[in-house]
């Protein structure tokens, strides 16, 4: 089972953050190891992720972008329709329950496109936590509509002005933060990457996704997908539907990471596909750096793959072949999500978009018989007025 | 007193210079940042520093290389301290790091963001060439952590005076002295206290309970403040000079008190 007690996928992931976070992150791994185990806390999570969630979410067959691809059946795990509008809010709701569990009354996060921002903000207004939400500037730019639906779920939200402005910075904010407060503070991140036991815990959280999506495929089909496509940034929609078929080898698993205009133009995202080991942010995995260890800016049209880091098992995944790392350009992304909305009557999240269009480039030269699930993992909602912008150029 | 500046801010010939000023006023070690993209333990005046020193284009190889040159001009034999995040270390390479740095005149290394659970790696080279791989402690490090830390610090314990990050604070409202304690109680090595530190009050309010202070923030600020290398050295001068004097004359109360008793 990994990670092991310290943290680590193989030579992924561990604890690299300052001595004042270390007591913290032993409290919090006790309190989280302690509390999944706890029937009581199963029963309040799955409460909130049936009835305020909206939880189970469908697996919908989408059969007219499969006829479109004339090639394998391609099902939508649609994590759009949850409360928020993204997979995002299966994370905070479980880390909300553990921070009050831990007495914790002001909760933090990083975001950037504001999904993570809005999941938390969410959770605390449920719960009456204050909450303090780090966005970069440049994202709040792009992002507006986020900005003030945090804002009017009662959190504060704090324009990061450091650095690239972007997410990657925000989440420096949110640690330092957290430093400073620690004491009654909980941060919710929202991937699979920070140190541990983050990348354990979000990951457990996501899972839900994985573990519906298998079930429903069984059902309807009896069997198992052949594919499984998911969009990286951080990773957790990806490794929160890949996780629980990590050990079914028959079913090939394909992460989709941000090639923003282009690998070869050096704007991009694809940290698994162009980075190398580091560490930032708190665990040892691939990031996107130059010669001298400085963290390059990550580029994507998606605010939400645009970080040049990724999580921890992600690094693990790639290296032991299980799962295998692709990537898809603004453009290729652009065509999918409106490829999508005019087939199926869904807007998909550009984070989201960048699955669709791995699956419809592999779709059409798949038999007919093979069934592909894409991770549906946000709606497009808050994307239409920039795509607006950029198709009419 | 330990002062700290930014390397290559605003470049790596001022930096030389200060390091001449600061030995020449006092300062007992000096520590040297080597900036990095993501610094999340500092506050925005190294953050700053950093970014301005990167955005020029500064590189690791360089700042050893202007270490050298400050140990051929300097006439005394300040020890110098490398203070960095833990990637530019990883990326130049853990033992091509130490090994430059040492013979470059390096005599001990932080890194922040280096936790005690994941140091066996550089902590066993940094032993080999004799580097002190300087241990961080916190106001909310346990007793048991310290305990652990106990055979693996070497030669100072740097107490982080506040949870937060670098940058000076009117007040320091930790309780020092049973921080302090609990650190001596477990680890022989001399105390040195650092963040917050932001001139001679501060410096005479910790005074008390360490061996040393740690000014960072403060001095990278008067670098800020100033245009030109005559000012920031003026500056930064008289700065050590009041914190020096400060921390003497703390000395000297506490024996004249003593002495009443």
């Amino acid at each position: 089972m990994l990670p092991d007690e310290r943290g680590y996928f193989g030579r992924f992931g561990g604890r690299f953050v300052p001595e004042t976070l270390m007591p913290a992150l032993e409290e919090l791994a006790t309190a989280y190891q302690m509390v999944s185990r706890e029937q009581e806390f199963k029963e309040e999570l799955a409460y909130y992720l049936k009835n305020y969630v909206g939880r189970p979410t469908p697996l919908y067959f989408a059969a007219r972008l499969t006829s479109n691809c004339k090639g394998a059946q391609i099902y939508l795990k649609r994590e759009d329709l949850n409360h928020t509008g993204a997979h995002k809010i299966n994370n905070t709701i479980g880390q909300v329950l553990l921070a009050r569990r831990m007495g914790k009354n002001r909760v933090i996060a990083e975001t950037g496109a504001g999904q993570h921002g809005v999941a938390t903000a969410t959770v605390a207004a449920l719960f009456g936590l204050t909450c303090v939400i780090y966005m970069g500037e440049e994202d709040m730019a792009r992002q507006a509509l986020n900005v003030f639906r945090m804002r009017l779920l009662g959190a504060e939200v704090v324009p990061v002005t450091t650095g690239s402005k972007t997410l990657k910075d925000a989440m420096n904010e949110a640690m330092r933060d957290w430093v400073t407060n620690v004491e009654n503070t909980y941060y919710i991140i929202g991937s699979v990457a920070g140190p541990h036991p983050y990348p354990l815990m979000v990951r457990d959280f996501q899972c839900v996704i994985g573990i519906e999506a298998k079930q429903q495929l069984l059902n309807e089909t009896g069997r198992l997908p052949d594919f499984i496509v998911a969009c990286v940034g951080g990773g957790s929609n990806s490794l929160g539907i890949f996780y629980p078929f990590l050990d079914a080898p028959e079913v090939q698993l394909i992460g989709v990471e941000a090639a923003g205009l282009g690998l070869a133009s050096g704007k991009h995202a694809a940290t698994l596909t162009q980075g190398r080991p580091g560490v930032l942010h708190g665990s040892l995995s691939y990031v996107l750096q130059d010669e001298e260890g400085q963290i390059k800016l990550a580029h994507s049209i998606s605010a939400g793959l645009d970080y040049p880091g990724v999580g921890p098992e992600h690094s693990f995944l790639k290296e032991s072949g299980r799962v295998v790392y692709t990537t898809i350009t603004d453009f290729e992304a652009l065509q999918a999500f409106q490829l999508l909305s005019c087939t199926e009557g869904i807007i998909p999240a550009l984070e989201s978009a960048h699955a669709v269009a791995q699956a419809i480039k592999i779709a059409p030269d798949l038999p007919k018989d093979k069934v592909l699930v894409i991770n549906l993992s946000g709606r497009g909602d808050k994307d239409v007025e920039m795509v607006s912008k950029v198709i009419v150029k | 007193m330990i002062t700290y500046l930014t390397a290559g801010y605003p470049d790596l010939n001022t930096t030389i210079k200060l390091v001449e000023v600061m030995a020449g006023h006092g300062a007992d070690f000096i520590e040297l940042g080597i900036p990095f993209s993501d610094p999340i333990a500092d506050g925005p005046v190294i953050q700053q520093a950093a970014n301005f020193a990167l955005q020029k284009g500064i590189k690791t190889a360089e700042i050893i290389a202007a270490v050298r040159k400050i140990r051929q001009r300097l006439s005394t034999s300040v020890p110098l301290i490398f203070m960095t995040y833990y990637n530019p270390i990883l990326q130049y390479g853990l033992r091509r790091f130490v090994a430059h740095s040492v013979e470059a005149g390096i005599d001990g290394l932080i890194v922040p963001d280096l936790s005690f659970e994941e140091s066996e790696e550089l902590r066993t080279v940094a032993d080999a060439y004799n580097l002190a791989l300087i241990p961080l402690v916190a106001p909310t490090t346990p007793l048991e952590r310290l305990t652990a830390f106990k055979a693996n610090a070497r030669g100072f314990v740097y107490c982080v005076s506040v949870t937060g990050v670098t940058g000076v604070r009117n007040e320091i409202t930790t309780d020092l002295a049973s921080f302090t304690d609990r650190v001596r109680q477990c680890i022989n090595l001399p105390v040195a206290i650092g963040f917050g530190i932001a001139g001679p009050y501060q410096a005479a309010q910790v005074a008390p309970f360490c061996e040393a202070v740690i000014v960072g923030s403060a001095v990278v600020n008067l670098i800020a403040k100033n245009n030109d290398f005559k000012g920031m050295s003026l500056a930064i001068g008289s700065l050590a000079q009041d914190i020096k004097s400060a921390l003497l004359n703390y000395k000297k109360q506490v024996a004249e008190h003593k002495k009443l008793c």
